[in-house]
């Protein structure tokens, strides 16, 4: 367990060392930042000395060594559109994202749950034909168009809720639903499809003729082991939520990391943008460590490597 | 890995999804319904590849012709509406109708492309995966997890900004992260193909790596090809709207219909129109797709676990 443990771990440091090197490429083929900063009567000399400030002459590699030494130590650099320690922005950030998806998360559970399971037992039903609906639907709405409507009706037209900013907790609400809606529809189909073969499987008849009532048969039971295929794709559900984030916190003016990156994409802000790949990236590949242990306790086979 | 091994799944028990599920074997009416085809997807699909194809002719207008006088002029329904903008005019005073048509030929072809050349690539990785196994597969199999939880919109934001939005770069920087769902899947099935008798046979009978993977193990894995290639147009039709919501996609005046949307956001209050009907468009093919998916994973491949 714990070998299996630490070849993840390395196998996970390895692929976010190659990630930097390629996310320093990129962000070096941005073009050259300093026109976005300096005013357009700004001499060559100004050009040269800013340059010379920001360590933007030196070599390529020698960039790069200083980069990742200081990120190692938590140090990503000064914002260049911003002026501020990358830290803080990032510390600034970070935590409304965090909120923002355990939300979103939250929202999940609480409808795909419910849903998939109850999809899987009346099958066929008109519970079953809602869900998928519920499904095909989740999978198809753009996300960035739902939250305009959204905001249009239920923030402008019925004045319910907040349109954007993070005020209070009704501005989670708009936001958290269109972020969790997604991957609602995906969870819920591994939920039945899940239950649907754990349901005909020979240990759940066990307990039904052992009389064990049909709730427990269906909430304890199966439903334990229909998580099985919901967690191993929890990784990925996790980088999608990252991914529509970056859309969503964009339409409702979340301050989270999300608009952090498209913010500083848009502005050529290579500290920034560097730091923020690599600390999305670091946090996807730490969920994806730890749904892997996750899977291997549950899992007996996977840790017996069967 | 963790799907397909988990799966000791019968046909009858692992269908996804559902539209055109069978009603269960034992509470059931008598007859299980057939298998009827899909006509709504398929006529939907249909006519956007029609609208694709044939915008020039089915336009009203001349998608890019703006007319200033004209912004805002609602659907045709509408009071102030006309029958020359059946469904009203954008910010410039262009016909909504015709840069929807147009719209649908940046969608389609960019889902299209793009999941053929993540398809083409993620098969050729699964395949080589699973036929050589061993370090090979290690190697490869890291690289495919590693692929997969990086966000697409991060790197098309990134590539946008640093090479320039334009279609080929997001075309690629969607294939760039896609092609890793395909080997993953297609690589589980090879593990599988590899374990049966046909192929040890052929291995006997002197065919070589190349043969076997070309002729038993690519063939066999056709179906599965086909249903994620399906589903995954309706996907990459969204992630590119979204990028062009966001600037990152196709460069304006080009219509698109994730730029048009971003366009006219900000008037959503008075001409809700304009943001309306290009979402809708992209809502309809979606779902056309996604339906479609459904209905050939369940006639084709009822064991595919699809996310």
């Amino acid at each position: 367990m714990i070998r299996f443990v630490l070849t993840r771990l390395v196998q996970s440091l390895i692929a976010l060392a190659m990630l930097s090197v390629v996310v320093f490429i990129l962000a070096r083929f941005t073009g050259d930042p300093l026109h976005l900063i300096l005013p357009m009567s700004a001499t060559a000399e100004d050009f040269d000395n800013a340059r010379r400030y920001l360590g933007l002459d030196r070599p390529y590699h020698e960039q790069y060594l200083s980069f990742v030494g200081r990120a190692l130590v938590g140090d990503f650099g000064t914002s260049i559109r911003a002026r501020k320690p990358v830290n803080e922005l990032l510390r600034d950030r970070l935590p409304n994202s965090l909120k923002l998806a355990c939300f979103a998360m939250g929202v999940t559970i609480l409808f795909a749950f419910p849903l998939g399971v109850l999809a899987a037992v009346h099958k066929g039903t008109a519970v079953d034909r809602a869900a998928q609906v519920v499904a095909v639907l989740g999978q198809s709405l753009p996300t960035f168009w739902v939250a305009i409507i959204l905001v249009e009706f239920v923030s402008g037209r019925l004045q319910w809720l907040p349109a954007g900013g993070m005020d209070s907790l009704a501005s989670y609400v708009l936001p958290g639903f269109t972020l969790g809606w997604f991957v609602v529809a995906g969870m819920m189909r591994l939920l039945r499809s899940g239950m649907l073969e754990v349901l005909d499987s020979e240990y759940v008849k066990l307990a039904r003729v052992k009389g064990v009532s049909e709730r427990r048969v269906i909430w304890q039971h199966a439903l334990k082991n229909a998580l099985i295929p919901v967690v191993t794709f929890a990784g990925i559900y996790f980088s999608i939520l990252v991914t529509t984030a970056i859309v969503v916190e964009t339409v409702f003016a979340w301050p989270g990391m999300g608009r952090l990156a498209y913010e500083a994409i848009t502005a050529r802000d290579f500290p920034v943008i560097q730091a923020v790949v690599l600390m999305t990236a670091a946090i996807v590949a730490a969920v994806n460590l730890a749904v892997d242990c996750l899977y291997a306790v549950i899992d007996p086979r996977i840790r017996y490597g069967s | 890995m963790a799907a397909e091994a988990a799966s000791g799944l019968t046909a009858e028990s692992a269908t996804g999804a559902p539209l055109a599920d069978a009603r269960p074997g034992a509470a059931a009416p008598a007859a299980r319904p057939t298998r009827r085809l899909p006509w709504i997807s398929l006529g939907i699909v249909a006519a956007f590849v029609v609208a694709a194809l044939f915008a020039p002719l089915l336009a009203p207008a001349d998608p890019y012709e703006q007319t200033l006088r004209l912004r805002f002029r609602p659907p045709a329904w509408l009071p102030g509406g006309s029958l020359a903008h059946p469904l009203g005019t954008d910010r410039l005073g262009r016909d909504l109708l015709s840069r929807i048509l147009y719209g649908a030929r940046v969608s389609l072809s960019a889902g299209v492309v793009t999941v053929l050349i993540a398809s083409a690539f993620g098969a050729a990785v699964g395949l080589t995966a699973g036929y050589y196994r061993g370090r090979v597969d290690g190697v490869l199999m890291r690289v495919t997890d590693a692929t997969m939880s990086f966000p697409v919109i991060l790197l098309a934001l990134i590539l946008a900004v640093t090479v320039g939005p334009s279609f080929p770069n997001v075309v690629l920087a969607i294939a760039v992260i896609l092609w890793a769902r395909y080997a993953r899947v297609i690589r589980g099935q090879v593990l599988t193909l590899m374990e049966l008798d046909f192929i040890a046979q052929s291995r006997i009978a002197g065919a070589g790596a190349w043969r076997i993977i070309t002729r038993h193990l690519f063939p066999n894995t056709l179906n599965t090809l086909v249903v994620l290639v399906t589903l995954q147009v309706g996907y990459v039709i969204i992630v590119e709207a979204s990028l062009s919501f966001l600037g990152a996609g196709i460069p304006p005046p080009t219509p698109a219909w994730g730029s048009m949307i971003a366009e006219s956001r900000d008037f959503i209050t008075s001409a809700w129109w304009a943001s309306l009907f290009p979402g809708l468009a992209i809502l309809l093919v979606v779902l056309a797709f996604n339906l479609l998916g459904d209905w050939l994973r369940d006639t084709l491949d009822p064991k595919l676990r699809q996310l």
